[in-house]
């Protein structure tokens, strides 16, 4: 017998009115827009080859169909264009023939084209919950990803799973978790830190106290204990890799179920350190190259222990800042594609930088040198606390208020999402909206890397996040309605708003923080 | 043993005499699972016989054999990696049949990070012996992709941990004379001068490195790369960023040819930021530029009408560019 599974809407629900045109102006709508997306398949796979999750890479995009007119990109000096050049080409070509068509459509269609497809997405998302094909099975290892990247898509359109498939997620996570801490890539499986911060943040969406109660916290920090390492990094199972991704879902973990402590930090900020490279993003480890991912997760790690200005945040801004290119998506590295899912790594960034902007800008003022003023002397003195913060008006005019006590490590989380700003998002917001829903939306459903790939769960989370963390970009108190000149097409694409440290539904977070917080 | 290329030969594992005393052992997914794959008969089964001997910790030459099949099927499948390790421990395999195995797994899976944490595993056991073949090896699949982030990562570990420094700057100036906008390869360029124990370290290559970057920069200006490894070359000493005048000059000769100068003055930004002192001549150049902006707004100083220019010729990041502008250390010129 088939499962059933039937959505219901959130307890608040945005305006959503989202029938106004009539079906056949629809119909029409969506065979132009068809060409406009550039008629990629629509085949649910997952990529390829790269089936790990929190590392996107981008190949070969296929050649471009259509036949568009030359991108404005200077050549090379030499006459000769190297293969950096030529694939970059192949994508602004491609993406240029989409903006183009949308700026030369009839305004019907135009307002279709920029519309969020949610009906589509819902579709697509809820078709995997149910049931995955063969071709799957590369991601075998993954089944709690699966259930957060699908589950948090979902929640993040303002809809939720019935109660009975709660519980059934609920039920199929239990058997992920290791009898000793932790959760696995499916049942049978050795717990991993990727697949139990997948299998949490699940838990976390799902919201209910069923959900909450059945993570077993204290066996989860007997866990998260046996994964740190020496150096102060943490490795993502027993024996495995040794890197950022894994300091990021140990920390978020900890920290979302309040059980950081003093012994899961130690070391912990000088390694993410290491890994800041000398362009000013943060790489997988000391020596790599900056990327999008493992920034991401080494700031936020470093905001979730408090040690975020020990990093060098001007480089660091400034390298994600230039990250979004004339595709108005984000690329992961210097000199690589756009691809949608750094919509939210890097856009993340930049969210998380927001609130960190009175630190950015004292240290900016810290390494002006005049006279004998030397400015690694200045940079010791420009610590992250709540005298200094709070004292010194001089700093972007933020109503900063930091946690009085700082033995409390779990409650930096908590403190981040509330504080104010005054500081406008550092990225183009509206540009990054225009290419999650222009060129990485499917027709037929999910989000895509770009133009000419095919879709997929993991995409359709992180272009999702992303195109929440844009529409949210402006707000200055957290989670407050956005004006409409925030939210690029009609104001029914906007999306619930995520905790950008932790990347869940920022009412799942306060939920779950008051029930891990009176445990 | 059959392997999991061939498909339509495949016999199953019920059918081979050598796993007939093995129960397989189903996956437990409960009685309503999520996101249920729908696993093809071969998959299923070889994961049933995976779990029995896994479950048994039987460590024997037909587990390895065992686990080849399933990693075939799924590289992604860390368990099965982990328990690999230990039965080639324990029955003290020969580990140059399993580098070959290896080999031929990440010619088709260049991506996936089991692959490459069991490399590591696997060259760490080895020793030093076999450190050029292991740059070798990343060589062949960097020339397949030059951006590849785990084979750049395995190669950075290998040299040291097990050295082979001799040629990697050779390498680093082959690669950036095929691609001189593949910033892996700058990334790798300033690992060797850093970190190569035969170089001397960052002071005693910057003269030279400086040089080198520069041309590069003034043959495509346009290029972020040479940009980032520039300022890279004086990471930790903004005084001597500031005070060695090759940089301001390289900034004030690309600024000259009014074109692709947005990365020429960011840099000059920051140069200001930490307290440059600049030449008349770099003002006028600066102020000329923004006159053909027709920007008519007065600014107090040379770094905020560098922030003006930024902000109307680089209009994806106008935000940022406010942002700096009104955030300039008091002092600025």
């Amino acid at each position: 017998m088939p499962r059933r599974i039937a959505l219901r809407r959130s307890a608040a629900p945005k305006t959503r009115d989202r029938r106004i045109r009539a079906t056949t102006t629809r119909r029409e709508a969506r065979r132009e827009a068809a060409a406009a997306a550039g008629r990629c398949s629509s085949s649910g796979l997952p990529r390829s080859g790269s089936s790990t999750p929190m590392e996107s890479s981008p190949t070969h995009s296929s050649s471009s169909s259509s036949s568009l007119s030359p991108p404005p990109s200077p050549p090379d000096r030499q006459g000769r264009l190297t293969t950096t050049q030529l694939e970059q080409l192949r994508v602004e070509q491609e993406v240029f023939g989409i903006y183009r068509l949308f700026h030369g459509v009839a305004p019907h269609t135009r307002s279709f084209m920029i519309e969020l497809w949610r009906d589509k997405h819902i579709e697509f998302l809820t078709r995997g919950l149910k049931q995955l094909g063969p071709s799957y099975h590369v991601l075998d290892a993954n089944r709690p990803w699966l259930c957060y990247w699908i589950i948090h898509s979902i929640t993040l359109m303002g809809e939720s799973v019935n109660s009975e498939l709660e519980g059934n997620v609920v039920q199929f996570l239990s058997h992920c978790e290791d009898r000793n801490g932790g959760y696995g890539g499916g049942p049978g499986q050795m717990p991993h830190l990727a697949t139990t911060y997948a299998a949490v943040n699940t838990l976390i969406t799902l919201g209910s106290e069923m959900s909450l109660s059945s993570i077993h916290r204290e066996n989860m920090l007997k866990f998260l204990l046996q994964m740190k390492d020496s150096s102060g990094a943490f490795r993502m199972h027993n024996g495995g890799e040794i890197d950022v991704r894994a300091c990021y879902t140990a920390i978020s973990v900890a920290s979302i179920l309040n059980v950081l402590d003093d012994e899961l930090v130690k070391n912990l900020g000088n390694y993410i350190l290491s890994c800041q490279t000398y362009e000013g993003g943060i790489a997988g480890e000391p020596g790599s190259e900056a990327h999008g991912g493992y920034t991401f997760c080494g700031l936020a790690t470093m905001i979730l222990i408090n040690e975020a200005d020990k990093l060098d945040l001007p480089s660091l801004v400034d390298w994600v800042a230039s990250r979004q290119g004339v595709e108005c998506g984000f690329q992961g590295r210097v000199n690589k594609l756009v691809d949608g899912c750094y919509s939210f790594w890097q856009g993340g960034v930049l969210a998380l930088a927001q609130r960190l902007l009175p630190i950015v800008h004292k240290q900016l003022e810290s390494s002006f040198i005049s006279g004998v003023q030397a400015s690694a002397e200045c940079k010791k003195s420009c610590n992250f606390t709540a005298e200094e913060t709070g004292q010194d008006d001089n700093l972007c005019r933020d109503g900063t208020s930091h946690p009085e006590n700082e033995g409390e490590l779990s409650d930096f989380g908590f403190s981040y999402i509330g504080r104010h700003t005054e500081c406008d998002p550092l990225f183009h917001s509206i540009a990054l909206q225009q290419y999650i829903l222009l060129c990485s939306q499917v027709l037929e459903g999910g989000f895509r890397d770009k133009p000419g790939k095919q879709r997929d769960f993991y995409h359709s989370c992180y272009c999702l996040s992303g195109l929440s963390v844009s529409q949210y970009s402006w707000s200055k108190e957290d989670g407050g309605p956005p004006l409409t000149s925030s939210v690029l097409g009609p104001y029914t694409n906007l999306l619930e708003p995520v905790h950008p440290l932790y990347n869940v539904v920022v009412d799942k977070y306060y939920k779950s923080h008051e029930f891990f917080s009176t445990l | 043993m059959p392997s999991s290329d061939d498909e339509a030969d495949r016999i199953p594992l019920s059918a081979r005499p050598e796993w007939s005393d093995v129960r397989p052992v189903p996956q437990d997914d409960g009685p309503n699972p999520v996101a249920p794959i729908a696993y093809r008969d071969e998959f299923r089964e070889t994961m049933d016989y995976f779990r029995a001997v896994y479950l048994a910790d039987e460590r024997s030459r037909r587990a390895i054999d065992l686990t080849t099949e399933v990693i075939g099927m799924n590289p992604g499948n860390y368990t099965v990696w982990h328990f690999r390790r230990v039965v080639l421990e324990s029955l003290n395999a020969d580990l140059l049949d399993e580098r070959d195995f290896l080999d031929r797994m990440t010619m088709r899976n260049a991506k996936n990070y089991q692959i490459w944490h069991h490399r590591r595993w696997l060259a760490e056991k080895l020793g030093p012996e076999v450190a050029n073949k292991e740059l070798e090896f990343t060589k062949n699949i960097l020339a397949l992709d030059a951006k590849n982030y785990h084979a750049w990562s395995h190669r950075q570990w290998v040299l040291q941990s097990l050295g082979g420094w001799e040629n990697e700057l050779d390498y680093c100036c082959m690669l950036l004379e095929d691609d001189i906008f593949n910033n892996s390869a700058w990334n790798q360029r300033y690992f060797v001068i850093t970190r190569s124990p035969l170089l001397g370290g960052l002071l005693a290559m910057r003269d030279s490195e400086v040089g080198y970057t520069t041309e590069a920069i003034l043959a495509n200006p346009q290029n972020e790369s040479p940009w980032r490894y520039l300022r890279g070359l004086y990471k930790g000493d903004t005084s001597q960023l500031i005070s060695d005048n090759r940089v301001s000059e390289l900034c004030l000769k690309v600024l000259k040819t009014g074109n692709s100068y947005q990365f020429a003055l960011s840099l000059l930004l920051d140069l200001l930021c930490y307290g440059f002192q600049p030449s008349e001549e770099l003002r006028a150049v600066v102020e000329a530029l923004r006159n053909s902006e027709q920007e008519d707004t007065v600014s107090s100083n040379l770094a905020a009408t560098v922030c003006l220019i930024l902000e109307i010729t680089d209009p994806m990041r106008l935000n940022y560019w406010v942002w700096r502008r009104n955030n300039l250390p008091s002092q600025v010129c």
